[in-house]
This record gives structure tokens, C-alpha cells and sequence, in this order.
């Protein structure tokens, strides 16, 4: 396959960006779209240029490092699935792509198309937690836990914090990422203590970090490569108005 | 010169080893632990455990991880499941039972009491898993459910989907940042440790690079954990992540720690086979799937028709064949084995030959797709993603890939190196699995060390010494700085014509071809060759663009390629030294008469823990003998 790459280049935080063309040829449809990077990249250190910056880690979807925003979707075109796990069967020979970064207030640009995605640390920080010191836990089996909550709360915790969600949200919200924590939590009955102080806490942290509002646009869901579902955002507004209507004691 | 390897293993009968050590270590009162600073290196399951709990203690906790959040940690990726030995299933389970399979797994080439304390400590790794709110697999009931695992013919396996290790990770995350929160450790990710600083025989900090201004820097402190993974990225295709490097621990090889059993790598026998040379990572389909799926090739050679035109009788299941016993749940090193013996036999499937079927036809006519969807419906999925076949209708074709390593430095039974104050947990260290390891078993050992073991003997370390008051101002800092920026200076000012990612190919095929699934003397002493040949290459003509006051990845690879190219030929060092065949060391010349690995215990029953001689010198050989107590050896038997 031979492709037209229209790819976003950034020297720095501070530095202005633009779009540069690569021409990426001789690309087997096996090819995974980051080892079609790696062979741009290969080609541009070859004639002297700087390679493109791009985060990856695991290259098998489950550690949320790769984000990019390929033809304006998050994580491309094919559902359900992150970047690294995207091969280019799902694109035509002769295409033409265009690369760019996570776009967010609150996911500054590091170089080209890494970004800074520490603000979704601090919001597990504010609260996304068991509060649970090692030692003196009780035996496993001592509390059951109905089959269909934990089904209900492995779908929330299968979200892999890539960011995506408010990559694809046109208010830039982490509404989705938030609320799948607080969902996984929540549903738990070791989650029930902390469960209303929670969703306070993490809520009032997402806002502090200049993500946008939640308005329902559902795009998150749709970009989400673990397909995690809008439902848990209703959950996480239900906690919070709770909390700051009632209180915080469950 | 060697150096003394004392294992430090507690006296007194192996149940109450543990119990009795943690009374007789001696304890830091509670308002002087934060008086202490403790480096932790890596953020994975070992690390991130290590990180929280030691904070809860009230140490002061810098923690380093190279990726841009600690919850990246390739941790995350183990599919299967962590083992306990709860007996939940009333199946005949035990921690004696756990303990023996762990060391019988490991070809016995561990030390019985770190073994097991590991299975002493299980159970309460998933209470406290459970605790933190790990979604484990349930029952309609509401009781934990278990699945069973390679080399164990129990059910001990917990595990939520097929994502235990995502799972436990971000329980380990969500302590660690509920810890950084309350300012009890000092987060720093998108920071990769370059080298390690000891001073007066005792390591006190270790110098870093701030990947994305550049700025290296120095941190010091009272102790230094490395929970910095495993190496198998030397053979370039694995199943690790791209990031996962050995250079922390080889700095510290460098600047004293013994290296152990190298030569004890692990391949997996169910990866997605190799499609083409552009190819950046193999993807690991769980072991789990083994327990419904079936591995079969043709009987006969260059067998090209589609596999579900070939009629029951002309397969040849050959692990059910070979093994009745344990069958399609052999351990991993006999699995991958057997798979490498029928491709070699040229019955290999797929366009390379280089494979072999796991079908689940017969589970889903027997329990239906939507059960078998429920059990590995993501990496089915996976599957499908990669090869574009759909595995519930055309069997999953399957090949070994690199995956884990057994090795690493050198730790006594208090998880220290031989360098004081230097401790080493996870895959990092060699100390849990001997010569193989079992599925299930990395996040048992990840989590004991971090959660249970580390955090009680750190303090009997920091009250039994006398440190004196070190900053990063002291001059061993200052020179340890001064190398770190004269190598990165030396990698950019070389300017070759070669790209860091093709040396990286090259040494990956030399190690998997002559240092991989099976070994012989004549093709160790070739990579012993090639590979001084390949990195004096290496250091003349690698190009690495950029600058080093940027975000810059090739710079960043080209650090951890060069340490892999010294790695590598220690490895084949170490497994052209142990003429025997033991777990996944396969030496061909040592082997029984129907071709399973023949140990020698009368020779090579010692932990091999090589030590760094300076530039160009051999390293030294340190050997520390196995001791059996309760434990007979034998001859590993799955048939």
C-alpha cells in the first residue's frame, strides 16, 4: 500500500504546530498503524529528520498509552479498538491520513503527537480508591458479591485511562473516564463507604482540571476502545447529586 | 574475586521460616519511618505494591516510572490470572500443594523457602485484592470462581476476564495515588533511572533522565528498590511491551549486583505467530485458553489443506498424545517445545510453517459459543483484530514467543542484592521460579513482594545499618551524572547509517535463533561471536537523531538497546556454562531418551550469579548451591 500522511509536528510545549505530508510507502494491510509509523520513522531518521514522537507501550490495547486521532476519530475508524491494535487493512491503498494528538485544554501538547494526560491521574487521586491499607483485609469469600454486580463493575474497570473519551468529546469532558471509575467502585459493596464522597471529590478534581461538561453528545462512548458505556455517567451524576443534596454518609 | 552469596533463609522448619523471621527482623518506630527516603524504581505490580504499602508504613516514597502514568506498567498486560492457595474449590489444594507445583514447575532451580513463603503468602494477596475492589470472576452465588492453569492439576487460578493483570495493577495504582494524594510518595513518571550510586558499599540513589526536558538529575536516599521487570525484550519480538527494558538492573550488574541464571528465559508457547519483518511485538493469546482449547497439526508433513477439512483421524493432538495426564495444560516450556519439535518435523501450519493449531471446536459443540464467549470472548476478539480469522470458526494458530525471564539479579531471602540496601522484587529478581515459570504465578510474585514481603524487610535493613546523611551534591552523584551525560552525548554524536531499531532486530535473531527454545554448544559459541561483533558495530555506525534537551524516543531506545547488547551475550554466557537442560534452558546435548529436558543436579543444582569484572574482562562466576531439605528431586514428569 503506498499512503499520503498528514501528520501534526510540534517541537515542543510551547513551540507552534503544523501539519507536515510523509508519504508512506510499501505498507502491508498486516501492518499495525503504529508499525506503520515505525517504518516512517525508520525512513525520516534514515534521511537525517527527526523522527515522529508518538506514545505507545504494550501494542496489545490494554495499557491506554497510544492516543491519536486518525481522519478526526479517536483511536481511527475501527470500533472498539485502541490505536495499537488498529492494522491497515482498514485502510485503501492511495489513502490519504491525517494524524494529529489528543486536542484538550487539559492535555497540553508534549512534542508532536504526545500529550500530557497527568490531569487524569489526579482525578483517581481525589478519590478514585478503595480506601484499603495493606494487611487485615478479610477473607475473599466473606462478602458475596452478587455475579451481576461484578459483571456490571468489570465493565466499568476494564477502562484503560487512554483519553480518548475526551479526545472524541466536543466539550473536551472526562466525564466518561470518571465515571467509569466511579461506576466500578460504586457498584461494589467494598465501594460502598467512600461511594457519595467519591463521586464529590472526583467530580470537583475533573472540573479544577479544566476538562469541559458533560452535554450527552455520547461521543465518548462511541470512541471508547473498551466500549464502555454512557450509562455509567447517569450513574456517576445520581452519586453526585446524592452527595451534595443529602451528604455523603451511604 | 567473588563475592559471598548469603541467601540469609531463616533456620527452623520451612512453615515457619517466614513467621518466624518477620518476629526477629527489627522494626523502625513509627516517627522515624518518615525519616527515611526510599527509591522505587518501576511502578508495575512489584513496584506499585511496594510504593503505597511503604507509605502506609509512613516512609517517604519517591517512585520512578518511565511511562507517563504508573498505571502503564506492562504489569497490565498478564491475561490469565494469579494463582492462591485457597482451596476455595475443595479440590485437594493447599499451600504445601502450591509450594511443590511452583518448585517442581521451576525444575528445581529455586530455594524452597522463598518458594514457599510465596505460596504462604497468596491468599492473602487476594484478600486484600479483593479488599481494594478487584473485580475477580464470581459465581451466581457470590463466591469467587477459579479456573485452572498449566502444570497444576488444580483449580487455584483467579481471575477477572481475561484482564487479571490490568485489574490488579490499577489496585496497586489506586493505593499508590491515593498515597501520592497524601504526599507520602513523590510520583515521577516519564523518568527513566540511568544509573545507580553506591557509596561506601551501600546504594544510596540513583540518577535519572527527565525524558521530556532531558535533565538528568540525582535522587538520593536511604534504600533503593528496583522493581524494574524483566529483559525478554533482548530477543527484540516478545510479548513485553516496546518500553520494558533491562537497563536499570545492568546499571546496577555495572556497579556491583550479581546477575542470576540469565541463561532462564521463558517462551510462551500460545502467541499469534510472526506475520512479517516490520513486525514490532508478538501478542500473547492467554494460557487459559489451553483449558478449553485444543493443539493439534497434521500428521502429515506440509499439510496445506484447510484445517477443518482435515478429518479427526489424520490430526495429531500431539500434547494430549504425548502428556495424558496433564495434556493440553503441560507447562510452558514443554508446550513450546513440543510446538518447535512438530513445525520442525515440518508440520507447522499457516504460510510460515512456524505454527500450530488451538481449536475450540469441540468446547463450544460441547458447552456452546456464548460460554465460551463469556471465558475469552476479549481475546477472541484480540485474535481477530491481529490475523483478520474469526477463532470460532477456523482454529487459532498458535507459535512461542519470547515472554518472561526468570533471571535477574541476584536477591537473598530479604529480596536484597549482594549491594547493601540495593532490593530487587517482581521479574526483576531471580528468586521464585527457577528455571520456569508457572502461568498465573508472575502476579503471585509481583504482588507477595510488594505487598507482604518488601515493606517488612526494608526496615530491618534501614535499623541494622548506620547510613550517614547522603544528598545528590555528594561527589558520587556528581561523577555517576558526568558518565550518564557523556554516554548520551556518545550515542548522538556517533551519526551512522544504521537506525537503533534494526541493530535491535538483529541481535533479537541471534538470540532466538541460538539462544531461544532449545541451545547447543557449537550455535552459544557462534552468538558468542556475533554479538561483540554486532554492538562494536553498534557503537560505530547506529544513527540516533534529535537532541538531548527534548522528548526523544529514538535516544531513549538507544540507551536500552546498547545495555541489551551487553545482556545478550551474558545470557548465552550463562547457557553455554550449564551443560544441563533445566525448565526453558533446553540444552540439546543433555536430554532424556524420549527428548524432555535432563537436569544434572549432581553439577548444576546452584544458582549461577555472574558479577561484572570491568570492561572487557570475563565476568566472575558465583555459585550459591540449592538446598533441598523437604523436597525430593525429580525427574519432571506431565506425561
Amino acid at each position: 500500500m503506498n499512503l499520503t500522511l498528514h501528520v501534526w509536528r510540534q517541537a515542543g510545549p510551547r513551540a507552534p504546530g503544523k501539519m507536515v505530508v510523509y508519504k508512506a510507502g510499501d505498507i502491508s494491510p498486516d501492518m499495525s498503524f503504529l508499525e506503520m509509523l515505525d517504518v516512517v520513522n525508520e525512513g525520516l531518521t534514515l534521511r537525517g529528520e527527526v523522527p515522529i514522537a508518538f506514545d505507545h507501550d504494550c501494542r496489545e490495547g490494554i495499557c491506554g498509552m497510544c492516543s491519536l486521532m486518525i481522519n478526526g476519530i479517536a483511536h481511527g475508524p475501527m470500533k472498539g479498538t485502541a490505536t495499537c491494535q488498529l492494522h491497515m487493512r482498514s485502510f485503501k491503498d492511495g489513502d490519504t491520513i491525517y494524524i494529529e494528538p489528543w486536542r484538550a485544554g487539559a492535555f497540553p501538547v508534549i512534542k508532536d503527537l504526545a500529550v500530557d494526560r497527568s490531569a487524569l491521574d489526579r482525578i483517581i487521586q481525589a478519590g478514585g480508591f478503595i480506601t484499603a491499607a495493606t494487611g487485615g483485609a478479610q477473607d475473599a469469600n466473606a462478602v458475596l458479591v452478587p455475579k451481576e454486580s461484578v459483571d456490571g463493575a468489570m465493565d466499568a474497570a476494564a477502562c484503560i485511562g487512554c483519553g480518548a473519551c475526551v479526545a472524541a468529546c466536543p466539550n473536551a469532558s472526562a466525564s466518561l473516564f470518571t465515571a467509569a471509575k466511579i461506576t466500578h467502585l460504586g457498584l461494589l459493596p467494598q465501594g460502598q463507604p467512600e461511594r457519595y464522597r467519591r463521586a464529590l471529590e472526583m467530580v470537583d478534581q475533573m472540573d479544577l482540571e479544566n476538562f469541559g461538561s458533560c452535554t450527552l453528545h455520547g461521543e465518548c462512548q462511541e470512541a471508547c476502545p473498551k466500549e464502555i458505556s454512557i450509562d455509567t455517567i447517569t450513574r456517576m451524576n445520581r452519586d453526585f447529586i446524592r452527595g451534595r443534596l443529602i451528604g455523603t454518609r451511604p | 574475586m567473588t563475592v559471598q552469596l548469603e541467601a540469609h533463609i531463616p533456620s527452623g522448619p520451612l512453615a515457619q521460616k517466614w513467621g518466624k523471621h518477620r518476629f526477629e527482623m527489627k522494626l523502625v518506630s513509627p516517627a522515624n519511618k518518615r525519616k527515611h527516603t526510599i527509591i522505587v524504581v518501576g511502578s508495575g505490580l512489584a513496584g506499585g505494591a511496594a510504593a503505597a504499602t511503604m507509605s502506609e508504613l509512613g516512609y517517604n516514597v519517591k517512585c520512578f516510572c518511565f511511562q507517563d502514568s504508573p498505571r502503564r506498567a506492562h504489569s497490565i498486560a498478564a491475561q490469565g490470572g494469579i494463582n492462591a492457595a485457597k482451596n476455595y474449590q475443595n479440590d485437594g489444594d493447599s499451600i504445601y500443594r502450591l509450594f511443590y507445583d511452583t518448585l517442581k514447575g521451576g525444575d528445581f532451580r529455586s530455594r524452597e523457602a522463598n518458594v514457599y513463603r510465596l505460596a504462604e503468602l497468596s491468599g492473602n494477596i487476594i484478600d486484600q485484592c479483593v479488599a481494594q475492589g478487584v473485580p475477580f470472576a464470581r459465581e451466581y452465588g457470590g463466591l469467587l470462581s477459579n479456573r485452572s492453569f498449566g502444570g497444576a492439576q488444580v483449580s487455584r487460578t483467579f481471575y477477572a476476564r481475561g484482564q487479571t493483570g490490568q485489574q490488579l495493577l490499577l489496585g496497586a495504582y489506586q493505593a499508590l495515588e491515593r498515597q501520592i494524594a497524601r504526599g507520602g510518595v513523590t510520583m515521577y513518571p516519564r523518568t527513566e533511572m540511568l544509573d545507580l550510586v553506591v557509596i561506601d558499599g551501600k546504594a544510596r540513589g540513583i540518577v535519572v533522565r527527565d525524558l521530556v526536558t532531558g535533565a538528568i538529575e540525582s535522587h538520593a536516599g536511604e534504600a533503593v528498590v528496583l522493581a524494574t521487570g524483566g529483559y525478554a525484550n533482548v530477543f527484540h519480538l516478545s510479548t513485553n511491551a516496546q518500553g520494558s527494558n533491562a537497563t536499570a538492573i545492568w546499571r546496577a550488574y555495572k556497579r556491583g549486583a550479581a546477575f542470576a541464571n540469565p541463561c532462564f528465559t521463558q517462551i510462551h508457547p500460545t502467541c499469534i505467530p510472526v506475520s512479517g519483518e516490520y513486525q514490532s511485538k508478538l501478542t500473547l493469546m492467554s494460557e487459559s485458553l489451553r483449558n478449553d482449547g485444543r493443539v493439534w497439526v497434521s500428521k502429515e508433513p506440509g499439510d496445506k489443506r484447510d484445517p477443518r477439512q482435515i478429518p479427526e483421524n489424520e490430526r495429531d493432538y500431539y500434547l494430549e498424545r504425548k502428556y495424558p495426564s496433564f495434556g493440553n495444560l503441560a507447562p510452558r516450556d514443554i508446550a513450546s517445545r513440543a510446538a518447535k519439535e512438530v513445525c520442525d518435523e515440518g508440520r507447522g501450519v499457516g504460510e510460515s510453517g512456524l505454527g500450530v493449531y488451538l481449536d475450540f471446536a469441540d468446547t463450544i459443540k460441547r458447552l456452546g459459543r456464548d460460554v465460551i464467549k463469556e471465558r475469552y470472548g476479549n481475546l477472541f476478539e484480540m485474535y481477530e483484530r491481529i490475523t483478520d480469522e474469526d477463532p470460532y470458526e477456523v482454529p487459532m494458530r498458535i507459535y512461542p514467543a519470547a515472554h518472561y525471564t526468570m533471571g535477574g539479579l541476584w536477591v537473598d531471602y530479604n529480596l536484597m542484592s549482594n549491594v547493601d540496601g540495593l532490593h530487587v522484587t517482581g521479574e526483576a529478581n531471580f528468586s521464585d521460579h527457577g528455571a520456569n515459570r508457572l502461568g498465573a504465578s508472575a502476579l503471585m510474585q509481583g504482588l507477595a513482594d510488594g505487598y507482604f514481603i518488601i515493606p517488612n524487610t526494608i526496615g530491618h535493613y534501614l535499623v541494622s545499618n548506620k547510613l550517614e546523611k547522603v544528598d545528590a551534591s555528594h561527589a558520587a552523584f556528581k561523577a555517576a551524572e558526568a558518565e550518564v551525560a557523556e554516554r548520551t552525548n556518545r550515542f548522538l554524536s556517533i551519526k551512522g547509517k544504521r537506525t537503533v531499531a534494526s541493530f535491535h532486530r538483529e541481535l533479537g535473531k541471534i538470540m532466538w535463533h541460538y539462544c531461544g527454545m532449545s541451545r547447543n554448544d557449537a550455535g552459544l559459541r557462534t552468538a558468542l561471536k556475533k554479538i561483540p561483533e554486532l554492538r562494536e558495530e553498534f557503537w560505530r555506525d547506529v544513527n540516533v537523531p534529535g537532541s538531548d534537551v527534548e522528548l526523544n524516543q529514538a535516544l531513549e531506545k538507544a540507551g536500552r538497546v546498547a545495555d541489551f547488547l551487553e545482556l545478550g551475550e551474558l545470557i548465552c554466557l550463562d547457557a553455554l556454562h550449564r551443560t544441563e537442560s533445566c525448565g526453558g534452558h533446553f540444552r540439546e546435548e543433555s536430554q532424556t531418551a524420549d527428548g524432555e529436558a535432563l537436569r544434572d543436579d549432581e553439577n548444576f543444582a546452584y544458582v549461577a550469579a555472574w558479577q561484572y569484572a570491568g570492561e572487557g574482562r570475563s565476568p566472575v562466576l558465583n555459585k550459591e548451591p540449592l538446598v533441598f531439605e523437604n523436597v525430593k528431586l525429580s525427574q519432571r514428569s506431565y506425561k
